[in-house]
């Protein structure tokens, strides 16, 4: 493998990918909107609700919407993971995939390259939903757009990963709806997203507690959370880079041809 | 993998046994096939003689479960990207990106092979060579099938391959279409020493190959020139002599459907 044409390979199928996310402008609304309604909708109704006492990274008391914007952020990523993934099962059926696939270079960096060109959407997404945020007057430090890109990257590394390692899975898009309610919803909810985790454990949820502090996605959104503050979280950077690491291996695993699950069906 | 023929050129593919099975299904049970630069080789069998599991072997999407192919001498199950690199494939599913223009589907492929500035060179006069001069900037979704098809082949050929794969590329398409397709690649062959794989089902285009490969539930029936299939059948033509062959077996019913490729 040459490096300039993993390069060129990676930087065509990163540009295609955004060039068709541009041409949807549905897509982008959807994604702006789907945060938006928690923020707006969901953080104004619990706002009082919860009193959000000072945890770290904080330093002061701070308002409901401060603390659910990094989750939000995880969502956006979270959502478009999987949504990458449903375009992988739709190449699949379709044929593109096959194209690409007899592209000569190694089918790990194809996959790869299929994973940045997806991470890099939610990059934009995320951003633009940071826009959002500050003309809603939603107090996050400008700094913090800076110190969340590594976080927001490697997160979305993370669920772009866990969508590829779906899409080895996934035999049809039917199936993606279940995939929605047994993914993408236990992940969020169980998650340090909406509410400190502590919270959980007070209400008396212990097993929810527990489950929420191994999942993955808290850890992303905790990443997230901390770099907004300047702050590393050395715990959540292991959980996420070892969650990504796994996840990208065990897909790349499932589209080997040699061993993979893809071997074990036909496809016209 | 060495040929005791030292003074020739390797041939462009060589598959020894290859086996592959789904499951229980067997789709090849030990195919070996050669073509030799320059020939056009018709893969000719009915729908689920193995066709596509073999051009699926071909293309890298899976291996097989036994067996060895080689391309221009090189071992593909080792070295695939070697292969790859070698191989030009039109899919018998459109895998054009419909949104985009003929160019930048063209220069999307040349970026997935690493052709750089030589590549997006060739990418005008291919385009004129397949008769398409003037489309360049044409979205793909405003082409006609035909010339959809034109696309994907000046696609195969752009990063100069030695081995054409054809897989039931003509399916769809109009008359017209499909003889110019055939003319396109059959000149191809005849002046840029391309081998061509054209797997197909229908005997028209196997006869005016070189050689005709009939493949049938997974196993190679007969190979020759179409003549001599033709003449070794005791048939008067290819046609005849490809219902012949293939014939379901007394006491299998419906035989010759789609049995041996997909397990349903």
């Amino acid at each position: 493998m040459r490096a300039g044409h993993a390069l060129e390979a990676l930087g065509a199928i990163s540009f295609r990918e955004l060039r068709k996310f541009m041409q949807q402008r549905s897509r982008l609304l959807s994604a702006l909107v789907r945060p938006l309604l928690w923020l707006v909708v969901f953080a104004a109704g619990f706002r009082n609700v919860f009193g959000v006492a000072v945890i770290e990274p904080y330093s002061s008391f701070i308002e409901y919407q401060v603390y659910v914007a990094p989750g939000l952020l995880g969502m956006i990523c979270l959502f478009n993971g999987i949504q990458s993934s449903l375009a992988m099962v739709y190449d699949r059926e379709m044929g593109m995939m096959r194209l690409l696939l007899t592209a000569p270079l190694p089918r790990a960096w194809l996959l790869a390259s299929k994973l940045v060109a997806g991470t890099l959407l939610s990059l934009v997404q995320c951003y633009a939903f940071l826009i959002v945020c500050a003309l809603f007057g939603v107090d996050l430090p400008w700094i913090g757009w800076l110190y969340a890109l590594p976080a927001l990257l490697l997160g979305g590394l993370m669920l772009g990963a866990l969508g590829l390692l779906l899409s080895v899975y996934i035999k049809q898009i039917e199936n993606f709806a279940s995939t929605m309610n047994f993914v993408i919803f236990p992940m969020f909810f169980m998650s340090s997203a909406l509410y400190p985790l502590w919270k959980l454990k007070e209400s008396g949820a212990e097993w929810l507690y527990w489950v929420a502090s191994v999942n993955p996605f808290t850890h992303m959104v905790e990443l997230t959370r901390f770099a907004m503050y300047e702050q590393l979280n050395i715990t959540s950077l292991a959980v996420v880079a070892g969650s990504a690491t796994v996840f990208f291996v065990w897909a790349a695993y499932g589209y080997d041809p040699q061993r993979g699950m893809l071997k074990k069906r036909a496809q016209a | 993998m060495t040929s005791p023929a030292a003074n020739t050129l390797p041939q462009t593919l060589e598959v020894r046994d290859a086996v592959k099975s789904y499951g229980d299904v067997k789709a090849l049970q030990g195919v070996s096939m050669t073509i030799a630069p320059g020939q056009f080789m018709a893969l000719l069998g009915p729908n689920g003689a193995g066709k596509s599991t073999l051009f699926q072997l071909l293309s890298g999407l899976f291996v097989p479960d036994a067996g060895a192919i080689s391309i221009c001498g090189e071992d593909f199950l080792n070295k695939p990207t070697v292969g790859l690199a070698k191989i030009g494939v039109v899919f018998q599913q459109p895998t054009l990106d419909l949104d985009l223009s003929v160019t930048g589907n063209m220069r999307f492929h040349a970026s997935l092979h690493g052709l750089g500035r030589a590549g997006r060179a060739r990418i005008a006069p291919l385009l004129a060579q397949v008769g398409l001069a003037g489309s360049e900037d044409k979205i793909c979704r405003t082409l006609s099938g035909g010339n959809r098809r034109k696309v994907e082949l000046a696609r195969a050929l752009l990063h100069q391959p030695a081995l054409l794969l054809m897989d039931e590329a003509t399916v769809g398409l109009d008359p017209q279409s499909r003889t110019t397709l055939m003319a396109l690649v059959k000149g191809l062959c005849r002046d840029q020493g391309l081998s061509v794989l054209w797997a197909t089902h229908l005997v028209n285009e196997a006869e005016q190959a070189d050689r005709v490969y009939v493949l049938h539930r997974g196993k190679q029936l007969i190979e020759g020139t179409p003549e001599g299939v033709t003449a070794a059948s005791g048939c008067a033509t290819l046609e005849e002599a490809f219902l012949k062959m293939t014939v379901p077996p007394p006491g299998v019913p419906g035989a010759g459907g789609k049995p041996t490729e997909k397990s349903a």
